[in-house]
């Protein structure tokens, strides 16, 4: 089988041949580190058209058709007059925590790709807290989201920081809950292991009912928390202008626009990992021979398949659903979304005692 | 009774949202018959208006040069913002009477808010809505118009 870990394991052995340890090491470090930047730019750019054709299709409207063929390089043009823009700090604010911000919430986006599996052997970072570290990580992002809107010295920027704190801060909870379900279910918090679980099938299928709530929870609870439609109070353009990114011009606005997209793409990957068996291809019980016709689609094919099409539904969920209120926000989660999931914990746990999964 | 409110509740909600998600997924599927979208400079021969498109007043005129105007004055009355302003004069009649008939209806479109309540006012069906949108002028003066044909005159047995 065609596996993307020879080819890591090759440079690993050729670049500790050739160096000193430390040097090996640090030169794995740079090669990581551009390697995360290029992925972060190609979705970038991949992300936003497919936002905006999604949100084109479905609306009635064409979408960008003018730039390149079918319009595919508006987001390059995009691109390039935001580099153009100058970034301005406006007078009052606070000028170190202003400039700061947008690059707190972009390294939260990239730290939480380590423990991500992207194919069969492919992984920054095999820690063995892998799930844990990612509910961590991601609640930093809330930081970030503070500090601009502090910093900024502007009522809406202000407001919208407090709302998104609130709605990330709740939103956890629940988003944790349905993680801890899977976490029961394969008894580590490994992503590897998790997803060697997954090899007789994904869990969604084999943990039926309870996981498919927690699933629901789970897409719930992480299109809150990365900030979109319907629950995109924290920059709500008809009631705050931008929300915690008013103030931001040029290059530091987009940092903001790209995080967001990154954080999309993350947490789908985190879901597609854990419902929806990561790289593992899709395998039927006993069927041997339809098993290994899957097999020979790529593993790396399988994940960017099912995060893409976890982002296609968190995308369609924006463009169906109206905004909710801030009551309504926080009524969904600490009244409906916490006590389900709550409930939904006590019956994994039992599911798992008793070995009524598949 | 407080739990099966609270069942109830999430169906409904669940089922709702799913069935908005079914209207924006066929939208998504059928993107390529659904499109509303007119690709304006580009499809200006075949370009399709709404019915209910207000583009500016015009009064038709028949093959003899005749309208249906009789110079009464009630879509001066009607309009809101002195859009319209009808100039009259007194013409003699075959009896040997003077009759009052329309001399110049003066329309300045660059006041216009196509609010139709003209079009509504007059008595005679004498103007009506166009849908012609392409008003753009290097002068201003050129958007004030004069909807009655030199030597035009109103039809015979409008009252």
């Amino acid at each position: 089988m065609f596996s993307l870990s020879h080819i890591t394991d090759l440079v690993n052995a050729w670049l500790y041949q050739q160096f000193p340890p430390t040097l090996a090491l640090l030169l794995q470090f740079v090669i990581v580190g551009i390697l995360v930047i290029t992925l972060f730019s190609i979705l970038g750019l991949v992300l936003i058209m497919m936002e905006r054709r999604v949100a084109a299709w479905m609306q009635l409207r064409l979408g960008p058709n003018r730039v390149g063929p079918r319009g595919m390089f508006q987001t390059v043009a995009d691109t390039v007059k935001l580099i153009m823009k100058e970034g301005m700090t406006p007078n009052g604010a606070d000028k170190l925590m202003f400039n700061l911000a947008p690059y707190i919430v972009m390294m939260v986006s990239m730290v939480i790709m380590a423990p991500l599996m992207f194919a069969d052997g492919f992984q920054i970072w095999d820690i063995n807290i892998g799930v844990f570290f990612i509910t961590a990580i991601s609640s930093v992002s809330v930081i970030g989201i503070l500090m601009a809107g502090w910093a900024s010295n502007n009522k809406y920027s202000l407001l919208g920081a407090m709302r998104s704190g609130a709605q990330i801060v709740s939103y956890e909870l629940s988003a944790g809950l349905s993680i801890i379900t899977i976490v029961i279910l394969t008894g580590s918090l490994q992503v590897s292991e998790i997803i060697a679980a997954q090899q007789t099938g994904w869990w969604i299928f084999k943990g039926h009912i309870p996981v498919l709530i927690s699933f629901v929870i789970f897409i719930i609870a992480v299109t809150a928390e990365t900030n979109r439609a319907p629950f995109d109070l924290a920059e709500a353009e008809s009631e705050l202008t931008a929300g915690f990114h008013t103030e931001y011009s040029g290059m530091k606005f987009a940092l903001f626009f790209l995080a967001e997209y990154v954080n999309i793409f993350v947490v789908c990957a985190i879901g597609a990992t854990l419902f929806l068996g990561g790289w593992m291809p899709f395998h039927i019980g006993s069927w041997e021979s339809f098993n290994h016709i899957m097999d020979y689609i790529p593993s790396s094919v399988w994940f960017f398949g099912k995060t893409f099409f976890l982002i296609f539904v968190i995308m369609w969920f924006r463009w169906t659903f109206p905004r909710l209120r801030i009551d309504q926000l926080l009524n969904l989660e600490w009244k409906y979304l916490l006590p389900i999931s709550m409930f939904n914990l006590i019956l994994v746990t039992l599911m798992a005692i008793m070995g009524w999964h598949f | 009774m407080f739990l099966k409110e609270y069942i109830k509740d999430v169906w409904g909600a669940i089922s709702s949202l799913l069935k908005g998600m079914k209207l924006t997924g066929y939208y998504f599927m059928h993107h390529n018959k659904e499109a509303i979208t007119e690709q304006y400079p580009d499809n200006r021969k075949t370009l399709k208006m709404a019915d209910r498109f207000r583009g500016e007043v015009v009064m038709p005129h028949d093959e003899n040069n005749e309208h249906a105007c009789t110079g009464c004055t009630a879509c001066e009355l009607a309009c809101p913002n002195g859009t319209i302003k009808i100039i009259t004069k007194m013409e003699p009649t075959p009896e040997g009477k003077k009759k009052k008939a329309i001399d110049t209806f003066v329309y300045r479109l660059e006041l216009c808010t196509m609010c139709n309540l003209c079009v509504e006012a007059c008595p005679t069906g004498a103007i009506k809505m166009d849908q012609t949108f392409e008003h753009s002028v290097f002068d201003r003066r050129l958007l004030t118009k004069k909807l009655n044909k030199p030597d035009s005159k109103v039809r015979e047995g409008v009252e």
